[in-house]
């Protein structure tokens, strides 16, 4: 990768190009609309004509004499019998008409403030700001255009108007392009400077178009359909209703035709002149193809998400990646993905022939005949590529023949086997667990799977994400990968120094379900529920009075911890009416058992895990991974033979608790009723800070808000740990039971703002209520449950609010991308030094010590460098009671 | 108003001057040149409150700041080379 650099780029300038540089640049004078005769041969003096460059293969440019590969392509042009205006330059030649004179062509200064301003564009060059630049000449032309008469010739100017997008009037009479260019001929190049012009380069006359370069051939090439028909590109098109309406107005002119006829066929030369620059030019109807099609001309071709820059120049692709939707598989490690067998084909790895692999790579490049008829997936070789660097495609009848010539030193593109190190990624890449490196398993089907438990670092769901995969190719980018950005590289979040991945949803329940009173299992059901963990040894078997014999649902899930844990910790549940002595929230683990306490989001969770955190500090990422695995295989089998399901009855609530939970809507409604009345008789005094107004409201939002946890309690009091949402409330898998309350019980206060509604018609919301109804009801608040149903006015109440729910995300994801952005493009070149101060690119110190205590979070306890307690509690054990007990 | 000493007010962390033979041995610690030091102007009013008290303060001299309320290790110590305007 050292290729001489043969020409820098030191300055590009900016230049009009002028009639005599169009020409001469000029291949060819084009003068016929036509593109090739009957036999497919271009026409001589042609759009298509040889001159300016071949598209066809076996043909040569007349002008270098190039073939198609070699041949850059050259510029014709097109003498316009009448000049157009240029539709990229009707701004500047709008202000250049009206800064200066008709007759003379002087800018319209006296000498004074032309010297003035000159000195001030002299006092800036050096600084090359093109901003102030422009600002002087804006400044210089609206101080012209100011003054209409002429400080040289006296002679009284007029406002001239633009009338888009290509007339201009002077006081009601139409300007010619021809008229225009006439007088821009005029000016003086010393004026030029203070129109935004550089004299030498540009000139003012050279914005009205009256030679038409025609770009090369091979910027828009005719395309040839399957079916031999050929087509020509958008620009041809264009080019082609040019030279028609040019010729047919020439022809006018010359015979002397009526003004009126030349006059419109100059405006339709203007017309196509400008939808060729701009399709979509505002006030002018884009130029359609006949299928109706609007056409692709120069600016479309360059602007937009589609266009030249964005898509070609700053668009870059990859090679050896492959992207297809994503679906979960609990039996894969949180290490591995899975990837379709089509995909594995397709993806390959170089590796160059030594003598230890040389017989394994023959026995792969026999897989290749056949490959995708034997029952099992066995990588085979791509492509075969010699010393010489020749490649050579591996097809069933070339594949032993090539196995039985290979030799040390080739090199072979072998398709993805299982053990391969590849990126995985998932946009939009927030942070850098967004790319983290996998170990390839070769799956059936056609999506790539993998752990749930990582689903929360790539924030993926299974609704229909895709993700990409990269291959990497090289040993030393396999290594690093598998150092720095395997998943068990990146459990600790950088950002809290705690594990972000861990048990979600189904994962947590079922490691409730199993631990949550100590559940007792059926022999013959516990032996199937280990079968989908690897253990050593089997948990004890107890029997009942009965005789049965059964399983521990602790002890089953002591199976699965390393050796030697022992820790204290307080779980998710914390209620006494289902723990009345707390020993279920409260977790102990003696000697890897499982002694006490309910496993739950608090011990095995995303983010919260203690006990996986606990894992993973003391045993290391490997074992954490193996222990994450096994929780995940753990709990496919004890949620999959107990069983767990959900549905709108578990929001059953008893006829009585129905009955008190419409009284606490009532009363909380005539409460707020009574509110007003006090305060419409002025018993109501305003609270310091607060209009009276505020102070009613505030008043009524704790009533209404009492209301909410009033009937939440209620709901919970009826509805106990037996009732499946409930158990996945309280065990942290998924929802609250603030969602649970609001299906039994009460909505509550539909808000925008934090405030009550209060928007909609003059002094009431909706036209349900009367004008100044302050009350519940009028103002958003909902009695209803959604399990039986909104009025309608709470259900648009509950819209309003819900939309404002989505706005919020919306607007939010934006704002916070761009100060994301800002900040990375800030500080993208920081980084921590040997010394571990923070430096630049100039090696600049920006801070002394990063983070101020040289902490990397990612190897931190929550933020701490040293967890003390934990420290102590493995050092001395039962010893060290701990600070809290 | 009165002029008052914006050192003593309690958003301001304390501001030292190094003496020369502090700032040779602050340097050689560090392992780096005087100029890869943050910067802090002359015109900084914190310059103007030190110079009352050291006398003129010319560019390239070392100010060391002692800010106690860093949020991870609560005290933290910067240095800031004085620059001219």
């Amino acid at each position: 990768m050292s290729a001489e650099i043969s020409k820098g780029i030191k300055e590009i300038k900016f230049a009009l190009l002028s009639p005599d540089e169009i020409r001469k640049m000029s291949a060819v004078k084009v003068i016929t609309p036509d593109t090739y005769d009957d036999d497919g041969y271009p026409i001589e003096k042609g759009l298509m004509d040889l001159a300016m460059g071949t598209i066809e293969p076996g043909l040569k440019c007349k002008t270098c004499g190039g073939k198609v590969d070699t041949c850059p392509g050259h510029f014709g042009h097109i003498e316009l019998a009448l000049p157009v205006i240029h539709i990229g330059f009707t701004k500047e030649i709008y202000s250049i008409l009206n800064a200066t004179c008709a007759n003379c062509g002087r800018i319209r200064l006296n000498e004074e403030a032309i010297k003035e301003y000159k000195e001030r564009i002299n006092a800036i060059k050096s600084k090359l700001v093109d901003v102030e630049y422009d600002d002087i000449v804006s400044e210089a032309e609206s101080e012209a255009s100011d003054i209409s008469i002429c400080p040289y010739c006296h002679f009284e100017n007029r406002k001239i108007t633009l009338e888009k997008p290509t007339t201009f009037r002077e006081e009601g009479r139409k300007l010619t392009p021809k008229e225009i260019r006439e007088r821009f001929e005029k000016i003086l190049d010393d004026d030029l400077v203070l129109l935004g012009l550089e004299p030498g380069v540009a000139r003012p006359e050279w914005m009205i178009l009256t030679v038409f370069p025609v770009p090369p051939v091979n910027v828009r090439p005719t395309i040839t359909l399957e079916t031999g028909e050929r087509s020509e590109d958008d620009l041809t098109h264009k080019l082609v209703d040019i030279i028609r309406i040019n010729q047919r107005l020439r022809e006018n002119r010359d015979q002397g035709s009526p003004q009126l006829i030349i006059e419109d066929l100059w405006e339709l030369l203007q017309y196509h002149a400008t939808t060729y620059f701009d399709n979509q030019t505002p006030g002018v109807p884009p130029a359609k193809h006949r299928s109706g099609r609007s056409l692709k001309t120069l600016v479309q071709r360059l602007k937009g998400k589609e266009g030249r820059f964005r898509s070609n120049l700053s668009g870059k692709r990859v090679n050896f990646s492959a992207r297809t939707v994503i679906s979960p598989e609990p039996f894969l490690s949180v290490n591995q993905v899975g990837v379709p067998i089509k995909a594995a084909r397709e993806l390959t790895v170089t590796e160059t022939v030594t003598e230890h692999n040389i017989e394994k790579i023959k026995e792969m490049i026999r897989n290749s005949v056949n490959a995708d008829e034997s029952s099992e997936y066995r990588p085979a070789v791509n492509y075969v590529i010699k010393e010489d660097n020749k490649r050579m495609k591996v097809t069933d009848k070339n594949a032993n023949e090539l196995a039985d010539k290979l030799q040390l030193g080739w090199k072979v593109e072998r398709q993805l086997q299982d053990g391969d190190i590849v990126l995985f990624n998932r946009q939009p890449s927030l942070h850098r667990m967004s790319m983290m490196a996998h170990e390839v398993k070769v799956l059936p089907y056609r999506t790539f799977r993998f752990n749930v438990a990582v689903c929360t670092p790539y924030n993926a769901d299974f609704d229909g994400d895709e993700m990409n995969l990269h291959v990497l190719q090289s040993q030393e980018a396999r290594a690093e990968a598998e150092i720095l950005m395997k998943v068990q590289e990146n459990f600790l979040s950088p950002r809290f120094g705690g594990p972000i991945m861990g048990a979600i949803h189904d994962h947590i329940t079922a490691m409730f379900l199993l631990t949550f009173r100590n559940r007792k299992i059926p022999k013959e059901l516990g032996i199937h529920i280990l079968s989908y963990v690897n253990v050593d040894k089997l948990p004890p078997v107890h029997k009942d009075d009965k005789g049965r014999e059964y399983f521990l649902g602790r002890e089953i899930f002591s199976a699965i911890l390393p050796e030697g844990v022992n820790i204290t910790f307080k779980g998710k549940i914390n209620d006494k009416t289902i723990d009345p002595d707390g020993t279920e929230g409260l977790v102990i683990i003696k000697d890897s058992k499982l002694i006490s306490g309910a496993i739950d989001e608090n011990a095995v969770g995303t983010m919260k895990g203690i006990l996986l955190d606990y894992i993973i500090r003391k045993y290391g990422n490997a074992r954490a991974a193996k222990f994450l695995d096994d929780v995940t295989r753990l709990a496919a089998g004890v949620i999959s033979y107990i069983g767990f399901s959900t549905g709108i009855d578990d929001e059953d609530v008893p006829l009585q608790a129905k009955a008190q939970l419409r009284e606490v809507g009532l009363e909380a409604v005539r409460r707020v009723e009574k509110l007003i009345e006090n305060y419409k008789e002025g018993l109501i005094g305003p609270e310091p800070g607060k209009t009276l107004e505020d102070t009613l409201e505030s008043l009524i939002m704790k009533e209404l808000s009492k209301a909410r946890e009033k009937s939440s309690e209620i709901a919970s009091n009826y509805l106990g740990i037996e009732n499946s949402t409930v158990k996945m409330a309280k065990s942290g898998a998924r929802a609250n039971m603030t969602n649970l309350a609001q299906m039994a019980g009460i909505i509550g206060q539909q808000s925008i703002r934090g405030k009550r509604q209060h928007r909609g018609y003059t002094g009431r919301t909706l036209s349900h209520f009367k004008k100044g109804d302050l009350g519940a009801y009028a103002r958003g608040f909902v009695t209803s449950s959604y399990k039986e149903g909104l009025k309608p006015t709470e259900y648009f109440f509950h819209a309003v609010g819900g939309r404002e729910g989505l706005v919020d995300t919306a607007v939010r994801t934006s704002r916070s991308g761009y100060m994301q952005r800002r900040l990375i493009n800030a500080l993208e070149d920081l980084k921590v030094s040997e010394e571990r101060s923070v430096v630049d690119t100039e090696e600049s110190i920006i801070q002394l010590v990063y983070g101020e205590d040289g902490v990397d979070p990612s190897r931190s306890f929550g933020g701490k460098s040293v967890d003390v307690e934990f420290v102590l509690k493995e050092k001395f054990g039962d010893k060290y009671g701990g600070e809290k007990q | 108003m009165g002029k008052y000493n914006i050192l003593k007010h309690e958003l301001v962390p304390a501001h030292e001057l190094l003496s020369k033979e502090e700032e040779e041995e602050l340097l050689q610690n560090l392992g780096i040149k005087r100029e890869q030091l943050p910067k802090i102007r002359k015109s900084d009013p914190v310059i103007k409150i030190l110079e009352e008290k050291y006398g003129p303060i010319e560019p390239g001299r070392i100010i060391k700041i002692i800010r106690n309320n860093s949020r991870t290790s609560g005290i933290y110590i910067v240095y800031r080379m004085v620059v001219g305007e």
